[in-house]
C-alpha cells in the first residue's frame, strides 16, 4: 500500500478551478518528483497535503497518508500531524528561518510542539539532528543565529526542522532552486541519503527535469492543474508518451540555431586589468576602514557578434563586475573600453559610450515601471540620444519595429506592463535593449527566472537577434546549460578572478581548472542522468 | 511559488475607483470631508449673519432657528462662525501640509538619491532637530519673533510637516531604487534627479496621499491648539480653537459655544482618518486580497 495516495484532488480559487482531479501516489522510502511549470498546480498540491492553502479554497477528493484521510481533518487536529508525520522544506532557505532565533532553539521547537520531551531532552535531540543533516555541534554550535550561516546551511537547518520527528512524509518545494549548482548537489544528495535511511517518502516538487531525473524513483508531470503524465522515471524519460512531457523534455535541453560563421573584426568591449574594490567599515572604533576585493584584475575583450558567456556562483564579482561595465560605479583601477571608447574614471561612460551599451535583467516583474505604458518603458534609452531622439511618427515606427523584433506587436506599445506575462516582459526588456541598436547587451540571468518552455523561446530569439543584428552578448548565468547552449566563449569566474576562459565547448568538454571542474560535475545534467539509469 | 509571491503594484485603471467606492471607510470619510470643504467654501458667498457683527442684546442665546448654533458672549451668531472657522482651520491645515510635501518630498528624494553621502546626513540629522522639537515650541519661537497671527501658524505647523514628508519619502524612495527598473533608468543615462522625478516619485505617490490625509487633520488640531493658546489667527478672524478658548469660561452658563466647534474638529479629523485609513487599504494589494 502506497503511503500517501492522493485521488482526484480539485481545488479552485473563485470561479477558476486551480487542480482538476490529481492522482499521485508515494511510498515509503522513494522519491516522487513532481515537475510541471509555473501555474501548473504542482505547488497548491502540496499545499493541500498540509491544509495550508489560502483561506475561501476548499479542495474536494480524497488525501490518505497511512490510510488515513486528511482531507475531513479539523485543522486542530492537523497541527499534531503537520510537523510529526509529514515535514515540509520551502523554496527560500533565507526567510524560512526566523532571524532572531538560534538555529538549535529553531530545531528543539519542533520536538518540543509535538510534546512528551523537556527542552533539554528537545535540545539534545536537535543536536543529533543537525548533526544527521551535516551541521556537526562541534563545528556549528547549536547557538549560531541563521545570518551567521551561508544559504546552503540554513537550508540544511531548513531540513532539520523538518526531519526532527522522523515524519514518514517529507515535502520539498523547490528546495534547491535558491541555491549554487556545487551547493545544489550536496542538498540533492543529503536528501536522498535521508530517504534511505529513514525509509520516508518524498515529493520533491520542481521545474528542473535534470535535477529530477537524477534523484527522482518516480515522476509526474503537471500541467495547468492535471497530472498529464507518471510513472517511474527511467520508463517516463524513455517513452514520454504524452506530447507535453515530450514538449518540455525539449525545452530543457534546447539549443538555439546559430549561425556558425565565426564572429570577429574589432573588439566591441575591451576590460583590462579592471579592479573594483568596497570599502568595509573599520574592525574597531577610528580604526582603518578595510577594503574587500570583489574584481581583482579582471581582462578580457569581447569582439563584434560575439556571445561570451560569464559563470560563477554567487558571491564571484559576476554581478559587479557588470556593474562595473555599464559604469554604473566606479572602478578602482584598469580600463574598460566600449567600441574603443574608455569609461572616464570620474563621470563614469559619456552618453555616446551608453548608446552602444544596453542590459535586460533577471527579473522579468520589477525591471519596469509599473506606471508607464509599454511605449514610454521601450523607449527609455532614447534618453541616450539627447536632441538627435525621435520624434512623432519615427518614434512610432522605431517602436513597432523593436516590438516585433521580439515577437510582439506594434499595439502592444498602448498596454501597461501588468497585462504582460514573465515571458512576455522579458521579450519588452529586450525590445527596450535593442531600440537604439547597441553594439553589446549585458544578459544577467536574463533566462534564469523563465520557465523551460519560455527559456527556449527567449534563447531561439536571442541567437536569432545576434546573428541577424550583429549583436555581441555579455551572458552573466549561474546555469551552465543554458550558457553551453547559447555562447561561443565562457569566462569562469571565482572570488573576483577569471579561474578559466575558451571556446565554449573546449571548456565544457576539457575542464582545465580544479573548480570549472568542479561547477560542470555539480551540474545537474539530463543526457547523463538518464545514461546512468540505463 | 514564484508565481504566488507576485503582487501586482498597480491595479487596473478604473477598478481602484470602484475599489474605492466598494471602502466602507474610505467612503464615509470622503463624505463627511466633502461636507466639510463644501461649507467653507460656502462661507465665501453666503453667511447667515455677518460673524463679526456683535448684538449684545441677544448675547448667549441657545440654538434656535433665528441663530441655528445660538450666539456667543457678544450676541455673534455661532453658525456663521463655525462656516467662516472652518475656512481658516482648512485653509491653515492645507497650506501647512502643502508646505510639508512642497519641502520635505524633494528633501526626501534627494536625500534617498544621494545615499550615504554628505548631503544625506545634513538633511536626515537636520530633520531629526527639528523633529526633536514639538510643533508648539516652534510655533511660540516663531511667533515670539515675528507676532502672533495665522500666516504664522502656518508656517510653524508647515515646518513640523516637513521632516515628516522628508523621512516618509526617503524610506519609500530607497527600497525603489534598488529595484531594477531604477537601474535600467541609470543605464539609459538618466540622472538621479531625473529618475526621482519621473520613476520614483510617481511610485510613492500612493504612500504620500494616505500620509497627506493623516498630516491634515493633525494640522487641523494643531491649528486648534494653536489658536487655543492665542498662538493663531487674531480676532475677529474666528477660527474653531479660538472658539474653544473663547468658551472656556462661559461653559456652564453656555455649553453649546464649547461643544459646537469641539465637534467640528472631532468630525474633521475623524473624517479625515477614516479616508486615510480607507485610501491605505486601497492602495495595499496585499489587504486588497485578504479582504475578498
Amino acid at each position: 500500500m502506497s503511503l500517501l495516495r492522493v485521488s482526484d484532488l480539485r481545488l479552485g480559487i473563485g470561479e477558476t478551478p486551480i487542480l482538476k482531479g490529481i492522482d499521485l501516489s508515494v511510498d515509503a522510502g522513494r522519491i516522487l518528483g513532481v515537475i510541471g511549470e509555473s501555474g501548473s498546480g504542482k505547488s497548491m498540491t502540496a499545499l493541500s497535503i498540509m491544509h495550508l492553502l489560502p483561506t475561501g479554497t476548499r479542495p474536494t477528493g480524497s488525501i490518505r497518508l497511512d490510510g488515513q484521510e486528511l482531507l475531513d481533518k479539523h485543522d486542530r487536529d492537523m497541527c499534531t500531524i503537520r510537523g510529526k508525520d509529514i515535514g515540509m522544506v520551502f523554496q527560500e532557505p533565507m526567510t524560512a528561518l526566523d532571524p532572531l532565533k538560534t538555529i538549535g532553539a529553531q530545531v528543539a521547537e519542533t520536538i518540543l510542539v509535538h510534546g512528551g520531551t523537556s527542552q533539554r531532552a528537545a535540545l539534545a535531540e536537535a543536536d543529533r539532528v543537525l548533526g544527521r543533516v551535516g551541521l556537526p555541534a562541534d563545528l556549528f554550535p547549536r547557538d549560531r543565529y541563521p545570518h551567521e550561516l551561508s544559504g546552503g546551511q540554513r537550508q540544511r537547518v531548513v531540513i532539520a526542522m523538518a526531519i526532527a520527528m522522523g515524519p514518514k512524509l517529507l515535502i520539498a518545494d523547490e528546495p534547491t532552486t535558491a541555491l549554487d549548482v556545487t551547493t545544489q548537489a550536496t542538498i540533492l544528495d543529503l536528501l536522498r541519503r535521508l530517504v534511505d535511511e529513514d525509509g520516508m517518502g518524498l515529493i520533491f516538487i520542481t521545474h528542473d527535469l535534470a535535477v529530477v531525473a537524477g534523484l527522482a524513483d518516480d515522476i509526474a508531470v503537471m500541467r495547468q492543474g492535471e497530472v498529464v503524465e507518471s510513472g517511474p522515471t527511467g520508463k517516463v524519460f524513455r517513452t514520454l508518451a504524452h506530447p507535453y512531457s515530450r514538449a518540455l523534455f525539449e525545452a530543457s535541453s534546447h539549443v538555439p540555431v546559430r549561425d556558425p560563421s565565426l564572429p570577429g573584426g574589432e573588439p566591441v568591449l575591451v576590460v583590462d586589468q579592471l579592479v573594483r574594490d568596497y570599502r568595509i567599515p573599520p574592525r574597531r572604533l577610528f580604526g582603518p576602514a578595510g577594503t574587500f576585493r570583489a574584481v581583482d584584475s579582471i581582462s578580457f575583450r569581447i569582439e563584434r557578434g560575439e556571445n561570451v558567456g560569464l559563470v560563477g556562483e554567487s558571491g564571484s564579482g559576476k554581478s559587479t563586475l557588470a556593474r562595473a561595465i555599464m559604469a554604473l560605479e566606479p572602478a578602482q583601477g584598469g580600463s574598460i573600453a566600449i567600441d574603443g571608447e574608455a569609461h572616464d574614471a570620474k563621470e563614469g561612460a559619456s552618453l555616446a559610450t551608453r548608446r552602444k551599451l544596453q542590459v535586460v535583467f533577471q527579473d522579468p516583474y520589477g525591471s519596469f515601471d509599473p506606471r508607464q505604458r509599454v511605449d514610454t518603458l521601450v523607449t527609455e534609452p532614447f534618453h541616450l540620444l539627447g536632441r538627435e531622439a525621435p520624434q512623432g511618427d519615427e518614434r512610432k515606427r522605431r517602436i513597432a519595429t523593436a516590438l516585433e523584433n521580439v515577437g510582439l506587436t506594434a499595439a502592444d506599445a498602448e498596454k501597461y506592463i501588468h497585462e504582460f506575462s514573465g515571458g512576455q516582459r522579458q521579450r519588452i526588456a529586450i525590445a527596450r535593449a535593442l531600440i537604439i541598436e547597441p553594439s553589446l547587451i549585458i544578459l544577467d540571468e536574463a533566462v534564469s527566472a523563465l520557465d523551460v518552455s519560455i527559456r527556449a523561446q527567449i534563447l531561439d530569439l536571442l541567437a536569432e537577434l545576434s546573428d541577424r543584428l550583429g549583436i555581441s552578448y555579455l551572458f552573466i548565468s549561474h546555469d551552465l546549460s543554458v550558457v553551453r547552449s547559447i555562447t561561443d566563449r565562457v569566462l569562469v569566474m571565482k572570488n573576483g578572478k577569471i579561474v578559466e576562459q575558451g571556446p565554449t565547448d573546449e571548456v565544457f568538454r576539457n575542464p582545465q581548472h580544479p573548480y570549472t571542474r568542479e561547477l560542470i560535475a555539480a551540474t545537474p545534467n539530463l543526457e547523463r542522468a538518464l545514461a546512468t539509469r540505463a | 511559488m514564484a508565481e504566488i509571491s507576485i503582487v501586482p503594484i498597480e491595479a487596473p485603471r478604473g477598478t481602484l475607483l470602484s475599489a474605492a467606492l466598494r471602502s466602507p471607510s474610505f467612503v464615509t470619510g470622503a463624505i463627511v470631508t466633502a461636507i466639510f470643504v463644501g461649507v467653507a467654501l460656502l462661507s465665501f458667498v453666503w453667511t447667515p449673519y455677518d460673524y463679526a457683527a456683535l448684538d449684545i442684546p441677544h448675547k448667549l442665546r441657545g440654538l434656535s432657528g433665528e441663530h441655528w448654533f445660538g450666539t456667543d458672549q457678544y450676541g455673534r451668531d455661532v453658525f456663521s462662525q463655525v462656516i467662516v472657522g472652518a475656512r481658516t482651520s482648512i485653509a491653515v491645515a492645507l497650506i501647512a501640509v502643502g508646505l510639508g510635501v512642497g519641502i520635505g518630498t524633494p528633501l526626501g528624494l534627494w536625500a534617498a538619491a544621494k545615499r550615504d553621502t554628505i548631503f544625506d546626513e545634513l538633511i536626515m540629522r537636520a530633520n531629526d532637530l527639528v523633529f526633536a522639537f514639538p510643533a508648539l515650541l516652534i510655533a511660540i519661537l516663531i511667533t515670539s519673533v515675528a507676532g502672533p497671527s495665522a500666516t504664522n501658524a502656518v508656517i510653524a505647523i508647515g515646518i513640523f510637516n516637513i521632516p515628516v514628508f522628508a523621512r516618509l519619502s526617503r524610506a519609500a524612495a530607497l527600497s525603489l531604487w534598488a529595484r531594477d527598473f531604477i537601474l535600467a533608468a541609470r543605464v539609459a543615462g538618466k540622472g538621479r534627479a531625473r529618475i526621482s522625478i519621473e520613476h520614483i516619485l510617481p511610485n510613492i505617490l500612493n504612500t504620500l496621499v494616505v500620509q497627506i490625509t493623516i498630516q491634515f487633520s493633525l494640522g487641523i488640531l494643531a491649528e486648534a491648539a494653536l489658536a487655543y493658546v492665542g498662538l493663531g489667527a487674531q480676532p475677529p478672524t474666528p477660527s474653531w480653537g479660538k472658539m474653544l478658548a473663547d468658551s472656556q469660561t462661559l461653559v456652564g452658563l453656555a455649553p453649546h459655544l464649547a461643544i459646537i466647534p469641539g465637534l467640528c474638529i472631532v468630525f474633521t479629523v475623524l473624517g479625515l482618518n477614516l479616508m486615510g485609513d480607507g485610501l491605505r487599504d486601497i492602495f495595499d494589494p496585499r489587504l486588497q486580497r485578504s479582504r475578498q
